[in-house]
């Protein structure tokens, strides 16, 4: 989102236009125009927005968000200027969703690419079934955050609730603060130097001077994924 | 499905405007429960000593004016009665106990809808906006109040199944989910003495409620024994004479949102329900957590 200065602006003004017409339109957009940006006004909540993208296009959400916005996102990098509800980039496979306040359940749900950022809070099963995605969270997340995560990488600058990567597969988690329990096969696992170096390239990335020596990174230990049936009391 | 919606005013220069602010606020739910709807509204309550009854009849033309002379004969004390469409309000002096038993024994077709000092229960089948309308929601005045949009699953699309339901003085819930374990609860609360009217999943949450209340318990320790009682999804919001409570179930299925400002606090299923809300853009806005009970209220609730 950088050069945001010598972008043309459009307007969507959701108490005008539905949040149909607005997705229909920026899926209809023609390839590479990208010194055009959008910007959605007045969300109110609703659903869906800027759902399905497939452009290269810059996107800002003047206000709260409903469920699933910016869902199935490819390429496309989008502001959102307020909370988002559940949902948020779900399955994004490309490009990049910021979001300014809080997030509600499942944010990040099967993505499997690009970035999802969330400077406030997300709750419930944030990450759940990642799989490729990074997510970065400069609050904290609720429970069961990456559940079944198989590939990508999660960082929490606050805390974690109960059941953090429960069931993980290869995603990599990095917490700050506490952690409430841990999920099922997620353990806490040494910082080797290509840790440190994969988590201070996302926090650079965005902006954050966090100590790096404060984070603890937790994965999978491999005992659930590969299933033998000694471990079935395990499930 | 269902919607859930409530507001609980800090600031008393906005309670004119109550009706005025929830109206949108539940009609914006009609998504998610179009088969009825209904909320408990809270104010302009009675003196020490007295009673306010919310009451509806399945007969349309049963005469609340007949109703109100007969209480006030049986009472020795004058029935004020005031009719809102379906229903009728009534404030008379009495123990809560005396009335309630004078009612149940001689007008059995008669429903309850809620007893206290300030509560009062409107609910009916139908889109939220009629069933707005026909109470004349945006004109109520009030303290705080919360709501339910219905889309029936586990009973009868009826007024009687309609939340919110009545838990005691002053005390109603609503109900976002749906409970598995209804069945086996009634029967046992039911040997309790616990009474119900309908096959509703969220009576029995209502009566179970009822019951460890009367048992001493506060609204708090029977929320909490509620996470170990009763199986299933659910988002409660329970009104109480002070505020409202909220609690979701350990493993949150059901959606909540809460804001608050320096004037109001609110929670809804969905976001978009508090998004017309004065002062919304600068609101704490959050997701309350599972298994824990919040509250708000002039006391702790």
């Amino acid at each position: 989102m950088n050069g945001q200065g010598n972008i043309e602006m459009n307007t969507v003004d959701l108490q005008k236009q539905s949040v149909r017409d607005l997705n229909r339109t920026l899926h209809q957009l023609p390839e590479g125009n990208i010194k055009v940006g959008w910007e959605v006004l007045n969300p109110g909540g609703k659903h869906n927005i800027a759902c399905g993208l497939d452009r290269e296009l810059n996107i800002r959400i003047d206000g709260h968000a409903g469920y699933y916005c910016a869902g199935m996102n490819k390429r496309a990098d989008v502001i959102v200027a307020g909370n988002v509800g559940v949902g948020v980039a779900e399955n994004m496979m490309s490009g990049s969703v910021f979001v300014q306040g809080n997030a509600g359940q499942s944010a990040g749900a099967t993505a499997r690419g690009g970035l999802l950022v969330i400077d406030g809070d997300a709750a419930a099963r944030c990450g759940i079934s990642m799989k490729g995605v990074d997510i970065v969270v400069k609050g904290s997340i609720g429970h069961m955050g990456a559940f079944m995560g198989q590939t990508g990488r999660m960082v929490v600058c606050g805390n974690a609730g109960e059941a953090l990567g429960d069931s993980l597969y290869e995603a990599r988690i990095y917490v700050k603060g506490s952690v409430a329990s841990l999920g099922a096969d997620c353990v806490k696992k040494e910082m080797r130097g290509e840790h440190v170096q994969e988590l201070q390239e996302l926090l650079h990335a965005n902006g954050l001077n966090q100590s790096l020596s404060d984070f603890t990174r937790y994965g999978s230990q491999r005992n659930l994924y590969h299933f033998q049936v000694d471990n079935a009391l395990a499930y | 499905m269902c919607g859930i919606v409530g507001l609980y005013l800090k600031n008393p220069s906005l309670e004119d405007r109550l009706g005025a602010l929830f109206s949108p606020m539940l009609i914006e739910m009609t998504d998610r429960g179009p088969d009825s709807a209904g909320f408990a509204i809270y104010g302009n309550e009675v003196a020490n000593g007295y009673v306010k009854l919310s009451l509806q009849h399945s007969d349309d033309s049963f005469s609340w004016t007949d109703l109100s002379a007969w209480l006030t004969e049986q009472l020795g004390e004058e029935a004020d009665l005031s009719e809102n469409a379906t229903a009728a309000v009534i404030r008379v002096k009495s123990a809560e106990s005396a009335v309630r038993h004078l009612l149940e024994e001689n007008y059995s077709d008669l429903r309850i809808m809620s007893i206290g000092r300030g509560i009062e229960i409107r609910k009916e089948i139908g889109l939220p906006q009629m069933v707005s309308d026909r109470f004349g929601l945006p004109d109520m005045k009030g303290t705080h109040i919360i709501g339910h949009t219905r889309m029936a699953t586990e009973s009868a699309v009826t007024t009687e199944g309609s939340h919110p339901f009545s838990t005691g003085m002053d005390l109603c819930l609503v109900h976002n989910g749906s409970l598995s374990n209804h069945n086996r609860l009634r029967s046992w609360l039911e040997r309790q003495d616990i009474k119900f009217k309908t096959d509703n999943d969220t009576e029995v949450a209502a009566g179970y409620l009822s019951w460890h209340l009367q048992k001493g318990a506060t609204l708090r320790k029977a929320l909490e024994s509620a996470l170990y009682d009763l199986d299933g999804f659910y988002t409660f919001a329970v009104g109480t004479r002070e505020g409202f409570a909220v609690l979701r179930d350990p493993i949150a299925c059901k959606q909540a949102v809460m804001a608050e400002t320096g004037d109001y606090v609110a929670m809804a299923t969905e976001f978009r329900s508090l998004a017309g809300l004065p002062g919304i853009a600068n609101a704490r806005i959050w997701e309350p957590e599972p298994g824990q009970v919040y509250s708000w209220g002039r006391k702790a609730a």
